[in-house]
């Protein structure tokens, strides 16, 4: 299967295990990803405080480029890139003669935004497309000893109109239906949806902190052995700030944070390496070490 | 139908001061409530439970619970729409306000932050012979948020407000929108100062769950968005928050793509010496993991990132 594929930012830069991890995943389900050449930032919802227009240009622009490659379902592995993109998707299709507004813009490189493309991340594609049931054949590590809090974060599920939840209202179950197709567990607890904090990091680091430890902690609480987050901004939060809301909340939290391929990859039975654990800073050597008990 | 409720019940004021879960069933019919369930309750099962209401008909504002953990009006809310596979419906108090008894919140929380906005027009200049006049479109704009019903749905499920009871939260900012947008208030600047400072528009996460919760399509994020907005225009430019907005977009610009190191940088700014040598250890951390990426000059740009830069120069124009 081939798709278009949009790997944002963070996977290039601060976060390259998502990117890595996600490729050697790709490689056992067969899913080709073919890379927009020259697509530009999102603008992750912080460009768009300058102008939505300008947020919505630049993504018409990569819109356009996807529909010019001929596969118009873009594939996203941040959701915050993905639900930025539905945003921009939605205004463009829905507010009477904004489209042409933009291509007005776009014109100018040659580019016409037809309003064809469809914005998935790439846990909607595993349960939408490729399906758990293609899936399970390659589990040779099922994660039978392992409970798996999910963490969506805000952006794959909010606004719920611009990103079809209400037509799929298993979107907001997805990564609960791949923990259990890897043979995980998945733990329940109260900060599911919640925000990870990243956006306010540098402006208010306390109570960007002060969310990264309500979160890991309510998921410890709740008998997790890690956290799956579809969303690199969230990783960078949850897994690098942890030390920092292991002090401020005067406890040891030690909750490991994956990337979503590198737990479908660990399932698949990739080794630590491939799947880039090595560049966490809270160690995943005994979600690893649990993962591996029946391998 | 049979429906089934979870009720979180508190009384702080009595012996046993913590919540717990009690469950109700009532037999209703199809097209009922969650407030009509809630009232049947109290009329046949338990008349100890308390809950607030009025207008039954999303208008008055006084019925916001959560159901299933997100905040909606009761009377607005079809059991049949809510309903889980299990068939048990959880009806909680509203979050971030503290709990008088069972579904009852102190809405002073709520009401403290939208006073602290000053919600009403403060003109300037002589007084017009009649009326102020406003024109239809400024006022279209602001027909969304002037359908705010108070009911605290947004502030209840607000992410940022959970760890920190200052911001002034969805609502009060939404208001302050209000205020700042409608032509005839002559406040703006003391407005836009003072929504520029902590506690206001830079501390919300942009988590969108007001925007979600609503019930009326006020969109309090956006109206947030745009305040930002706003008070960046205004040349208020001293805020780490407008020193993101700027760096973010200036790398963009420049190299089509995001330079995350440099961004940290100058977010803080570039000589607040004593916030990056606090950064050093997450740095240092990221750096040993092979995670900081490589910052400008050596941060790579895109191909036709020269593209990227003229579709900023236009719409900069614009403006
Ligand atoms: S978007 Fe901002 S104001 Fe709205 S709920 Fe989230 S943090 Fe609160
Ligand atoms: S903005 Fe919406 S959710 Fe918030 S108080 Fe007003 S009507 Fe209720
Ligand atoms: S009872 Fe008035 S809004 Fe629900």
């Amino acid at each position: 299967m081939k798709y278009t594929f949009y790997p944002g930012c963070v996977s290039r830069g601060g976060a390259p295990e998502l990117y890595t991890s996600t490729m050697a995943v790709a490689e056992k389900l067969g899913l080709e990803l073919e890379e927009i050449v020259g697509a530009a930032c999102t603008g992750a919802g912080v460009l768009q405080e300058k102008g939505i227009k300008l947020g919505d240009t630049l993504n018409a622009r990569t819109f356009a480029m996807a529909e010019r490659m001929g596969h118009t379902t873009i594939v996203n592995i941040c959701s915050t890139g993905q639900g930025v993109m539905a945003q921009a998707n939605y205004r463009l299709l829905n507010t009477p003669g904004y489209l042409e507004e933009i291509n007005e813009i776009l014109k100018e490189e040659g580019l016409e935004y037809q309003g064809r493309v469809v914005i998935k991340h790439l846990a909607w594609v595993l349960v939408e497309e490729i399906g758990l049931d293609a899936l399970r054949p390659l589990i040779v590590r099922p994660l039978t000893e392992l409970h798996i809090a999910p963490f969506y974060g805000c952006y794959i599920l909010r606004p719920s109109w611009a990103l079809g939840i209400d037509e799929n209202p298993g979107r907001e179950q997805y990564l609960e239906q791949i923990i259990e197709a890897c043979g995980g567990e998945p733990v329940n607890f109260p900060g599911r949806t919640k925000c990870c904090g990243f956006p306010i990091l540098m402006i208010n680091e306390r109570n960007s902190v002060a969310m990264v430890g309500n979160h890991t902690l309510s998921a410890k609480d709740h008998g997790a052995d890690a956290m799956v987050t579809p969303c690199p901004l969230c990783h960078l939060n949850l897994d690098g700030y942890q030390p920092k809301a292991s002090s401020q909340k005067g406890t040891k939290i030690n909750m490991p944070i994956l990337h979503l391929p590198q737990l479908v990859g660990m399932a698949m039975g990739l080794s630590d390496r491939e799947l880039g654990m090595h560049r966490h800073v809270v160690s995943t050597k005994d979600v690893m070490a649990k993962a591996s008990v029946r391998a | 139908m049979q429906a089934t409720l979870s009720v979180r019940r508190q009384d702080p004021e009595s012996q046993q001061p913590s919540s717990w879960m009690q469950e109700y069933t009532v037999e209703v019919p199809e097209h009922y409530t969650v407030l009509d369930a809630l009232i049947k309750v109290r009329e046949e099962v338990d008349p100890s439970l308390a809950i607030r209401c009025s207008c039954r008909a999303a208008i008055c504002g006084s019925c916001a619970v959560r159901v299933n953990g997100r905040a909606r009006l009761a009377c607005n809310t079809k059991l049949t729409n809510v309903t889980p596979e299990h068939g048990v419906v959880v009806v909680e108090p509203m979050g971030n306000q503290p709990v008088v008894k069972d579904l009852v919140v102190d809405l002073s929380v709520f009401w403290n932050k939208i006073r602290a906005v000053a919600p009403y027009l403060q003109p300037e200049g002589p007084e017009p012979e009649e009326e102020y006049i406003a024109s239809n479109e400024s006022m279209l704009l602001l027909t969304e948020v002037m359908g705010c019903i108070m009911c605290g749905a947004c502030v209840s499920d607000c992410t940022a407000l959970e760890v920190d009871s200052n911001f002034l939260g969805p609502a009060a900012l939404a208001k302050a929108f209000r205020f700042t947008e409608d032509p005839r208030d002559g406040a703006d600047a003391d407005r836009l100062q003072s929504l520029n400072e902590y506690s206001g528009v830079w501390d919300c996460t942009r988590c969108m769950m007001c925007v979600e919760v609503c019930p009326k399509g006020v969109a309090p994020m956006d109206r947030i968005m745009a305040l930002r907005e706003r008070v960046m225009d205004a040349g208020m430019t001293n805020t780490v928050g407008y020193r993101h907005v700027a760096a973010f977009a200036e790398s963009v610009e420049h190299a089509g793509w995001l330079d995350e190191t440099m961004l940290a940088v100058k977010s803080w700014g570039m000589f607040n010496v004593p916030k990056l040598i606090a950064a050093l250890p997450v740095g240092l951390r990221a750096l040993k993991r092979g995670k900081l990426p490589m910052p400008a000059p050596f941060h790579k740009k895109r191909p036709g990132h020269e593209n990227v830069a003229r579709i900023f120069k236009r719409l900069e124009g614009q403006k």
